[in-house]
Parts: C-alpha cells; sequence; structure tokens
C-alpha cells in the first residue's frame, strides 16, 4: 500500500514499491493524460511534476513520490505557469498529433515556474528531453516565449 | 472523448436516419473541448448523408472518415463542410467514423483509408456536396414552412432567414421536416470567391484536449475488468518460440495469464508494470527460422545484383541510348535510402474483446475497414459483428496503414477471458515495424558541350508494395508509389527513361512511411540534378531555373525559395545552402532552401530552412504551414540519422537512444512561404518530408564538397 499525492488529492495504492509512478497513474488511477513513450525516459512523454520538478514517470517508482506532490496534465492549468503554457499552446495552434503535447506542456510549465524569461538555450536545456515527432518545435519554442511574456 | 454503448432504441433510429448507414461511435469532445457522452444527445432528426446529422436541439454533429493524426482533417473536413453546410466551427462536434467502405472509402483507393496525403484532395468536392445538399434541404424546409420562394431565403450560422420578411427558423426547427423532403441530385457549390470560411487560419478543432490531457488515444482505453497486456514476437521474422519459463512469470504479482501463440507471447496483468515484468521473466528462446543469419548487407547484395538488370519502364521521353551515346559528358551514380521506422510517439496497441457471438476493437488506425475486416477473419465472425472504435493517433506516418498489430490483439482476445489492451513497448516497436523499404538506385545522365543535360535514366529497384497493399494499383509490373515523382520529373530534358525494379527482400515487413515513393525519389533526384549543376559548374538554382519554362509553377517556387532564403548571400565558412524543387502525385509544388553548419568533426547542424508552397487552393494556411514545419522536421530525422539495421536477422535499433530522432535543440527556423492560388488542392502532409533530405544534402556538398549518395548522413562527414 502507498499513499500518493496526486493533483492535491491523496490516493491510495496497492501496489509494489518499484512501479514506476507512469503505470500507477494510468493502469491503477486512471489519469491517462500522462503518456507511455519509451519507457526508459528518452523520449519525455511521461513527464509528471514531483514538487514541481519534471521527472519522467516511466522511470521513477512511487516509492520517491512518498511525501511529495505530484502534478500530471490533468491538473497543471490550476498552476499559474501551467495556466498560461497551456493557453499560449492553444494560440499558436501548437498540437498535431498532440501524443507528446502533455509531456511538453509539463517539462515547460515547470521551465516557466522557475524561470519567468527563459533564453533559447534555456528553452533547449528544458525541452531537449522531450520528442515530438510530429516537429512542432518550432511552435513550442515560440508558445513558451509567449507564455514568458504574460509573466 | 468517451466511449459509450448506444441503446437498442437510439441504434435503431440512427440506422435509419442515416439510410442503412452504421453510425456508431463517440464525441470527439464538444464546444467546450470538454469530453461528454455520445449517448446524452438526443437522435439525430436530419441526416441527408453519412457525414452530417442535425438534432431538433440544434446539434451539428460530422462525422470523420478520415482519422486524425496531427494532419489536421478534423479542422480541415469539418471546414469543407461547414461552408457550404453555413454552420460555424463553433457549432459542431465531431465524431470518429466507424468502419464502412462503402460510405467513407478514399476515392482514390476505394477503401477506408487515411494516407498518401489525400485526404483534403479526395474530399474537397464530396464534402462540400454533403455540405451543401443538407443545407439546401434546410432552406427548402424553411421555404416551405413559410410558403415562400426558396431563393428568398438565406442560411449562416445555423439558421434560415426569409430575407423580405426578416422571419428565422434554426436548423433544429427545420431537421424534422428537411428530414421528409427528397435528398437533390445536384446542387450549386459556392463559387471559390464566396468561401468566408475556406481559406482562413481557422483555430484547430481537436486542440483544446490535447493541451489537458482529455484526448482519447487507443492506448488510453480504459474498459470495467480490461486486463493489459505486453507482447515479444519473434525478433526474426518468421521465428517460433523454442522455450520459455511460464511459471517465473506467473510468480511475478499482478501477472493472470500467459498466452503463447507460437510466433508470439502475451503476458496478460493487472496492469503493464507486471505485464513488462513477467515478460522479462519468460526468458523466452527462440527458433530463428530461415531468416536467423540475414543482415543489412546481404539486403544490400541482393538490391544491387537485381539492379544490373533493366526494369519495367516506367516512364519514356525521347530516345534515352542515343541520347546518352551521343551526349558531350555522361555522369553515373548510385543511390541508397535505408530502412527506416516510422517510431510514431503512440506505440501499436489495441484493446479486444472477442466474445462468442461478437468481437469490439478499440484502437488508432488509418485503415478502419482493414482493422475490422482482419478482426473479423481472426475470429470467424461476420463483419457486421465487428464493432471498430476509432481514436485520435499518437501518429500515424503510414505505420497504422497497416494493422498487424490489430490481428495479433485480436489472437490474443480469443485466449482471454473479458477485454484486454495489449500494448507494445518501445522495443517491441520498433524491432516490430512496417518499414520503409530500403531502396538502391541507378541514375545515368548525359549532359551536351554547355552542360546542360540532354539525357536522364532513373532506374529504381525496390520492393512493390502496392503489389500487397492495394493490388489493383499494381499494374504491368509497375507500383505507382515505388516510381511517383521520378515519373513527374519536371525539369525540361530531351531524353528521360524512368524503370522499375521490383525486388523484395522479405527479411523484413515494409510499408509506406510519411512522403512514400516521393520520400526516396525526390532525394536521388534533386541530389543527383546538383550533381549535373556541380559537373556544369553551374548555381544549383540558376541551372534548375533553365530547365523549368514550361513548369512555370514550378519555376515560381523556386524563385520564391531562393529569394526569401537570400540565395547566393555570402554564408560563414563551413556553411552551406542546399536547394531542392518537389513535384508528385500530390499535384503540389515545393522549393526548399536548406542552410546547414558542418563542424570539423563532421558533426551537421540545420540551422535554416526556408520552403515555398504552392498547393493549389489553401483550405487552412495555418494548418499548410504546420505541415510544413512539421514534415521538415520528420524529414531532418530521417535524412540526418535515420536508419534502421539488421544483425542476425534482428533489427539492431531498440528505442530512442540508438534511434536517433530531432530534438528541440536541433530544430531549425522554418519559414514557410505559400504562393496564392485557385488550382485544385494538392496534398501537404507528405511533401515537407520529402524534399528535406536532399535539400540538406545539397547544402552539405555545398558546405564540404562532399557528395552524399547514401542516407542517412549520420557519421559519413566524421574525418577518419
Amino acid at each position: 500500500m502507498a499513499t500518493l499525492n496526486i493533483n492535491g488529492r491523496d490516493v491510495t495504492v496497492d501496489v509494489p514499491t518499484d512501479m514506476p509512478i507512469l503505470w500507477v497513474l494510468r493502469d491503477v488511477v486512471g489519469l491517462t493524460g500522462t503518456k507511455f513513450g519509451c519507457g526508459m525516459a528518452l523520449c519525455g512523454a511521461c513527464t509528471v511534476q514531483l514538487d514541481g520538478q519534471p521527472i519522467r514517470s516511466c522511470v521513477t517508482p512511487v516509492a520517491a513520490a512518498a511525501g511529495k506532490k505530484i502534478t500530471t496534465i490533468e491538473a497543471i492549468g490550476e498552476t499559474p505557469a501551467g495556466k498560461k503554457v497551456q493557453q499560449a499552446w492553444l494560440d499558436l495552434e501548437v498540437v498535431q498529433c498532440g501524443y507528446c503535447q502533455s509531456g511538453q506542456i509539463m517539462s515547460a510549465s515547470a521551465l516557466l515556474a522557475k524561470n519567468a524569461h527563459p533564453s533559447d538555450a534555456d528553452i533547449d536545456g528544458a525541452m531537449s528531453g522531450n520528442i515530438c515527432r510530429c516537429g512542432t518545435y518550432p511552435r513550442i519554442r515560440a508558445a513558451i516565449k509567449q507564455a514568458a511574456k504574460g509573466a | 472523448m468517451t466511449t459509450h454503448t448506444v441503446s437498442r432504441r437510439d441504434f435503431v433510429v440512427v440506422l435509419t436516419a442515416a439510410g442503412g448507414g452504421l453510425l456508431l461511435g463517440c464525441r470527439v469532445g464538444d464546444r467546450s473541448g470538454t469530453a461528454t457522452a455520445a449517448a446524452a444527445a438526443p437522435p439525430p432528426a436530419f441526416a441527408p448523408n453519412a457525414f452530417i446529422r442535425i438534432g431538433t436541439d440544434g446539434r451539428v454533429t460530422l462525422v470523420m472518415n478520415q482519422v486524425e493524426m496531427g494532419q489536421g482533417t478534423y479542422t480541415s473536413m469539418p471546414m469543407l463542410i461547414a461552408e457550404e453546410l453555413e454552420v460555424g466551427l463553433d457549432q459542431v462536434q465531431l465524431e470518429h467514423a466507424p468502419p464502412d467502405d462503402k460510405l467513407y472509402a478514399n476515392p482514390f483507393f476505394g477503401d477506408q483509408e487515411t494516407g498518401g496525403s489525400s485526404s483534403v484532395r479526395g474530399f474537397y468536392e464530396p464534402l462540400r456536396r454533403a455540405g451543401a445538399t443538407a443545407r439546401t434541404m434546410l432552406v427548402a424546409a424553411a421555404a416551405q414552412t413559410w410558403d415562400v420562394d426558396v431563393a428568398s431565403c438565406r442560411a449562416k450560422r445555423g439558421v434560415v432567414t426569409h430575407t423580405p420578411s426578416g422571419r428565422t427558423l434554426s436548423y433544429g426547427a427545420l431537421a424534422e421536416k428537411a428530414a421528409k423532403l427528397p435528398v437533390p441530385d445536384k446542387v450549386a457549390l459556392k463559387d471559390p470567391k464566396d468561401f468566408t470560411l475556406i481559406g482562413t487560419p481557422a483555430k484547430r478543432l481537436d486542440k483544446a484536449e490535447k493541451v489537458n490531457g482529455k484526448a482519447q488515444y487507443g492506448i488510453d482505453v480504459r474498459l470495467p475488468g480490461m486486463k493489459i497486456a505486453t507482447v515479444a514476437a519473434s525478433p526474426v521474422l518468421g521465428g517460433k518460440v523454442a522455450g520459455l519459463d511460464e511459471a517465473k512469470a506467473m510468480a511475478i504479482p499482478g501477472v493472470r495469464q500467459i498466452v503463447n501463440l507460437g510466433d508470439v507471447v502475451a503476458v496478460v496483468a493487472d496492469h503493464m508494470w507486471a505485464a513488462k515484468q513477467g515478460l522479462a521473466a519468460l526468458a523466452i528462446r527462440w527458433d530463428d527460422g530461415p531468416n536467423g543469419n540475414v543482415s543489412t548487407a546481404d539486403v544490400v547484395q541482393g538490391l544491387d545484383a537485381a539492379s544490373q538488370q533493366p526494369g519495367v519502364v516506367a516512364r519514356t521521353q525521347g530516345h534515352i541510348a542515343e541520347a546518352v551515346a551521343g551526349a558531350a559528358r555522361k555522369i553515373d551514380a548510385v543511390y541508397q535510402v535505408p530502412f527506416l521506422a516510422h517510431a510514431t510517439m503512440e506505440p501499436m496497441n489495441c484493446t479486444v474483446h472477442v466474445r462468442q457471438d461478437g468481437c469490439e476493437v478499440w484502437t488508432g488506425s488509418q485503415t478502419l475497414s482493414r482493422a475490422q475486416a482482419t478482426a473479423a477473419r481472426v475470429t470467424g465472425l461476420p463483419l457486421e459483428k465487428v464493432v471498430v472504435h476509432n481514436h485520435f493517433l499518437g501518429g500515424g506516418f503510414g505505420r497504422r496503414l497497416e494493422f498487424d498489430w490489430v490481428t495479433q490483439a485480436v489472437r490474443i482476445g480469443q485466449k482471454v477471458e473479458g477485454p484486454v489492451k495489449v500494448v507494445w513497448t518501445r522495443e517491441e516497436d520498433m524491432q516490430h515495424e512496417f518499414y520503409r523499404p530500403y531502396y538502391y538506385d541507378r541514375m545515368a545522365a548525359g549532359l551536351d558541350a554547355s552542360g546542360k543535360p540532354v539525357a536522364w535514366s532513373h532506374r529504381i529497384v525496390g520492393p512493390a508494395i502496392l503489389a500487397r497493399y492495394l493490388p489493383p494499383a499494381f499494374k504491368n509490373g509497375l507500383d505507382s508509389d515505388a516510381v511517383d515523382a521520378a515519373v513527374f520529373l519536371t525539369y525540361d530534358i530531351p531524353a528521360i527513361q524512368v524503370e522499375f525494379v521490383r525486388h523484395e527482400e522479405p527479411v523484413l515487413n515494409t510499408t509506406f512511411w510519411r512522403g512514400v515513393g516521393p520520400t526516396h525519389n525526390i532525394f536521388v533526384m534533386e541530389s543527383f540534378m546538383d550533381e549535373l549543376a556541380a559537373a556544369a559548374k553551374a548555381d544549383p538554382v540558376e541551372y534548375r531555373r533553365a530547365l523549368l519554362s514550361k513548369v512555370p509553377r514550378a519555376r515560381a517556387v523556386l524563385d520564391l525559395a531562393a529569394k526569401a532564403a537570400g540565395w547566393g548571400r555570402p554564408l560563414p565558412a563551413g556553411h552551406g545552402r542546399g536547394v531542392a524543387l518537389l513535384y508528385s502525385w500530390w499535384g503540389s509544388y515545393l522549393a526548399e532552401v536548406a542552410e546547414v553548419e558542418v563542424s570539423k568533426a563532421g558533426e551537421v547542424r540545420v540551422h535554416r530552412i526556408v520552403c515555398a508552397v504552392d498547393c493549389g487552393t489553401v483550405i487552412n494556411p495555418d494548418i499548410v504551414t504546420a505541415q510544413i514545419e512539421g514534415g521538415v522536421n520528420f524529414g531532418i530525422s530521417g535524412a540526418l540519422w535515420g536508419e534502421v539495421t539488421l544483425k542476425n536477422g534482428r533489427v539492431e535499433q531498440s528505442n530512442f537512444h540508438n534511434y536517433r530522432v530531432l530534438r528541440m535543440n536541433e530544430a531549425p527556423t522554418v519559414e514557410v512561404h505559400l504562393v496564392p492560388s485557385l488550382e485544385a488542392p494538392g496534398g501537404i502532409g507528405e511533401p515537407g518530408t520529402s524534399i528535406t533530405a536532399p535539400a540538406l544534402a545539397n547544402a552539405i556538398f555545398a558546405a564540404t564538397g562532399k557528395r552524399l549518395r547514401r542516407l542517412p548522413v549520420k557519421d559519413q562527414l566524421r574525418s577518419a
């Protein structure tokens, strides 16, 4: 048994302690906005925030979340940075297939929460772990800058 | 989007209203982007065709026959209908179409397919006609109600107004009456100058749910009592299971069942983590079969041998042999492009519930009716007993034109009590793809004394995907996809010959990859054209331009791209610009200028891409731009690093660490320039990919003097 704080709610789950957070969210709790892409922290599709830090939930065991707050795409819009990022994503028509975008938004929101005016290099640093096969990178970069403007 | 079961009453009403069409499915969000079950909607009062339903409450539902995999069809298709139906995009809700070739076939392919950049081209007229038909009937119903001339009535935003009196009736109020009117055979379509929606950068209708995690992909399906399975198929095509340790896998908590089908093993569990651990614990031993020793070199050897023989002539013009013999200078080259994985971000997955008397399938497919047919074949059930629920696709790129994972999931589902979701790991996905084939091309050209080309010979060697996929399209030994673009060479050259040598290498499954035939052929053609320009010591843009006097649209995009890119302006050392031109079956003309930097260590950095596009009538300029941006980036991944190789019959790549794809820090600026045009719409989802490899290769040549005749670039520029 483990008690996790997910999106401000305590949830008790009966899972092994080494089970990655990704599968707890998707297969046990039923929050499917967080996506499976690679299982090796290579693509970023599974990015969630742990106490505001972006983490790859496909390789992070539930044990690592003890006493910490997990935020997922379903609730990131309730944070100031997340709200701005989502709005910028909508304003600039970023999405294509959309599958990677939960992870992109989680990484971008974490970046803006700690760095209100990221440079291109900051954006590269924060976003290079998130692959988009549709190639929406130019719009992601522009949307992060737009969200920063609204800061 | 929430899945639901239509009640028997709803079902009958829907069936009747749709004139026999089976309209199951589920809504794709609603106006506010909140997913709501379609079951809450009243039965539609008016459904003049398979694409439009209007309820008495005024609710307008548009049925999406072409699937959404990022390319914007769930915005462009509604725009086509809404333009003529006279409703706002904010007034419609979308629904995934069920499988039905009779109602939803793509006119180019004859079945329900989304591929080949054909959605707008194929449905530009049919969907406008569907909208116009419904609007004509609603206006007629209003005119009848008021006993006035239809010509005195106008429709706008779902309301019909009798202009002289100002009386109005909403579509909802008119729906039942309109449904009783005969469906007109002929309706007038708007003059393009009267378009108010087509041609505007309307906002994507799928975006709200894609930024808040609510969009439902196949992998997100959750059903009561559902188990989750992951699989291992033979790592060598044609191999079989030789042994496994079932007890060890069953000992993992959460593992419920092992399904061994001989060529594939599934571990069925409570969740993916248990399934993955169970699969590892099985320690499967494989009997590799006849392909166990195959390597990439064997494949290339086979292609090279096949390339020595002439092929089926796909295009001939002038006298090629004489023209080559009489040329002042001859140039030959062999070009090669590798096997490629699609590597969609959403790994292959399919949920099935197989019962005695029926089968339900939940997945994301580019070819729904094939998914349905395979489930029927496997189960032995009649087609109508197989229900397929489509979803948003987490990337397609041609991979989801196949249905191998559906077949596999149904076979597994037959052995499992209740619903089961089969999810491939990334490794399973990358190593059990249907890959872009390896192609091997022989080029030859003759130049006259001034350096102008007088002969062009292109021999393409590779498999005939269409012979398997769409047999009617494979005629006289010719695969029209394999030779696409090559047969449409736009340059004015007196003697042209294009041949196709069919050579199958059945060690890997192969299929279409974003950009299909042109992705391979344009790389070869435009690289070779650059070689000719270099041999003639001519500027690559000027050399091409001089051969395009008869094709003004091609020349116009070339001029536009060159101008916008600042062609000819000096660049720092180590930088280079390359140009490429594209025309193919898609009907779109593109020119691209790439600017790259090659480091001393041989690493390529793409700084800037400028692309000029004439794709005829544009439905949504912002989506066209986005497709070029994305297509270019997809093309860069493939050109610089994309390569699937074989060793001992096994694919050597397994995940994104050894199948490298473009990332944010490597993505260039992409500038897209659209040429205004009233020509018929051309395809746009793929050409950005197809044109990028040659533009990069030519830029690399400009920067380094090294001509790359084989992709990917990878370490070919590395100093020894």
